[in-house]
């Protein structure tokens, strides 16, 4: 039985959910330490009820940038030496380590949690990509390894996430500690699955991350559709079919964040006859080949990997969404106040559309998003000056 | 009582000055209802950080400026205060408002107004989506939203009552109102728009109506107060002419069930 499975401890039952998010970008790639996105997060605490926090980091381990970065969490010190004999027998291991951590007084039985960073073996790849040999080699560990959580598994970057609230899980895995030019954070309040230390957001595989406020309706069809090109979704959460969607998507398919976003939030058909007849091939195109991957529901998401970051909501935003930029940094929060703790000198404040993307990418100078262009005639009737 | 409470305080001649910045919702709330029992009428909330439900215990006409971003469900149920806001209002703004003003010196986000029953909220600039949702009216108490920008999609969805006027004053010459599905499942009330609308995409239960007399003071005074508060020109507003949507029906959804 898997760790999910074997207790809900923290006695929820369903709730009402309103979860909050935020992430930003320095496009410059300049490191921003963890204060700010901690103090961001802690001034929405009352979107979670302290079941699940936590933070993605991008450009935090420079040392080893071109090493795969294992976070991983273990209910036990005997299940974590399984998985390391599992890792080495695998894996060349250059360095591993505890994740240092605080005893936080609120922070009930927190799991041993660690960091390897390694390379795959050459010959285990058998011909296989390097990035699909780690999304199976994650797959297998957490339905094979009992008592293991992989939490990320990319370069360069971490996430460091657990059940507590915001504040609370930054003291205890010491974020103020760490630095990068992209970080995004989630505070949670769940709904439909238990709050437990892998279901804590973001989630990742490779260097992705998935923040999510909402709830997905589509999950059976995702996670079927996901489960066709072999990743497992064992968590049942409808964030992690949103990672493995991601995956698929542009890193398998080579789809870019912009035509993603309208695979995830599909323009509604009655908006594609009244766009242009370029747009309307395309966008037909996608949701022919992607229904599956449409997601249905109220979301708002902030999906990231190496050097880009996207916010999105549903296309008829059911979750809030704000977008704010300062010179080479853009933000995405469920809430503008907590864009402003971060940083109150804002160039740019704007409210994206539902299905709009808020795209964020090193080297190119944040814009404000633009709104799905229709083409429209005026009505031209019953017009009265007053 | 003060200094337990982490709020920073100072009286200046009649005003109550508040340095907010991170103090807890509920310890503001407690402290603005304590300070309105004992007779104060006017306050100035500084550098305010997503606190929310501000205004709405105080069931006074008191007068509050507000610095910064105040949370969601500002003046939810609120009852009689004035609120200025010189900034940007977040979610929920208005919630449920029964009397009193909010007047937000920038832009607003989703659901504002949602099921507000009186009092009125003017807003400088945009406003996100499912503006004054489920509004409503009884007898002469009736809500009034007035935007100077432009509204996102779902405005005035399932409005029962109430007055929505948007300028769309940020809009090109002869560009519409970008808003879809404006008025789904609209059963009572008044929208008015300044400029025109794309019929494509307004809901199914409104139609666009001529204005008559008391449509046009409506709209002139609204316009009036609008230009005083956020320093706009009159003639500038008044210069395109207007359209009024109006629900086709008063139970839209009346067969739904019944076969």
């Amino acid at each position: 039985m898997s760790w999910l499975m074997q207790e809900n401890a923290y006695g929820d039952d369903k709730v009402f959910d309103a979860c909050g998010l935020i992430g930003f970008i320095d496009t410059d790639g300049k490191p921003h330490g963890g204060d700010g996105i901690v103090a961001g997060l802690v001034a929405m605490k009352e979107r979670g009820n302290g079941l699940g926090a936590g933070y993605a980091v991008y450009g935090l381990y420079p040392e080893f940038e071109s090493h795969y970065a294992f976070h991983v969490m273990c209910k036990s010190e005997n299940a974590r030496q399984k998985l390391d004999v599992y890792l080495r027998s695998h894996f060349a291991v250059v360095h591993d380590e505890p994740i240092p951590t605080r005893f936080v007084q609120d922070i009930l039985d927190p799991p041993v949690v660690w960091r390897y960073f390694m390379l795959p073996h050459r010959a285990e790849l058998g011909g296989r990509e390097e990035e699909d040999y780690i999304v199976h080699q994650v797959m297998l560990i957490h339905s094979t390894i009992p008592d293991v959580f992989v939490v990320s598994c990319g370069k360069n970057m971490g996430v460091f996430k657990g059940v507590g609230h915001p504040e609370q899980i930054a003291e205890f895995y010491r974020i103020e500690d760490y630095s990068g030019y992209m970080w995004t954070s989630h505070n949670r309040f769940p709904t439909n699955t238990p709050g437990w230390w892998g279901g804590a957001h973001p989630f990742g595989l490779l260097d992705w991350t998935v923040v999510h406020n909402g709830e997905i309706s589509s999950y059976g069809i995702n996670r079927r559709y996901t489960e066709m090109y072999g990743y497992r979704c064992d968590m049942r959460t409808d964030t992690e079919v949103i990672t493995y969607a991601a995956d698929l998507l542009m890193r398998r398919h080579k789809l870019p964040m912009e035509l993603a976003a309208r695979v995830f939030a599909a323009p509604l058909w009655q908006e594609i006859e009244h766009v242009s007849d370029d747009d309307k091939k395309l966008y037909t195109a996608l949701r022919q080949t992607y229904g599956p991957l449409l997601l249905n529901g109220p979301f708002t998401i902030i999906v990231a990997r190496n050097g880009e970051m996207m916010g999105l909501s549903d296309r008829v935003r059911l979750r809030p969404m704000v977008a704010a930029s300062s010179g080479s940094i853009l933000y995405v929060s469920s809430e503008l106040a907590a864009i402003h703790v971060i940083n109150p000198n804002l160039d740019n404040v704007w409210i994206p559309e539902g299905g709009e993307p808020v795209i964020g990418r090193l080297g190119i100078a944040p814009a404000p998003s633009k709104p799905l262009s229709l083409q429209r005639k005026p009505a031209q009737k019953e017009l009265a000056h007053v | 009582m003060s200094e337990m409470l982490n709020v920073q305080e100072c009286v200046v001649s009649d005003t109550i000055a508040v340095d907010v910045g991170s103090t807890y919702y509920r310890e503001l709330n407690n402290r603005l209802y304590e300070l309105v029992q004992q007779g104060y009428k006017r306050f100035q909330l500084q550098n305010v950080l997503g606190q929310r439900y501000l205004g709405t215990s105080l069931q006074k006409a008191i007068d509050m400026d507000i610095h910064g971003v105040p949370g969601n469900d500002l003046g939810a149920f609120m009852d009689g205060p004035r609120i200025n806001v010189l900034g940007n209002a977040q979610d929920g703004c208005g919630n449920t408002m029964n009397s009193g003003s909010i007047v937000i010196h920038g832009h607003a986000g989703d659901v504002l107004g949602l099921s507000m029953r009186g009092g009125e909220i003017f807003v400088q600039g945009n406003v996100g989506y499912r503006v004054g949702i489920h509004m409503k009216e009884y007898g002469d108490t009736r809500p009034l939203i007035v935007i100077g920008g432009t509204a996102q999609h779902f405005l005035g969805e399932y409005m029962a009552g109430g007055t929505l006027v948007v300028f769309g004053m940020n809009l090109e010459a002869d560009q519409p109102h970008p808003s879809r599905y404006v008025g789904t499942g609209m059963h009572g009330g008044a929208i008015y728009l300044r400029g025109e609308i794309d019929d494509t995409f307004l809901g199914k239960e409104v139609g666009i109506v001529p204005l008559n007399e008391a449509d046009t003071a409506l709209i002139r005074q609204c316009a009036a107060r609008y230009a005083n508060y956020f320093d706009a020109d009159l003639n500038e507003i008044l210069d395109r002419p207007f359209i009024k949507l109006v629900p086709l029906t008063k139970r839209p959804y009346g067969q739904l069930y019944a076969y």
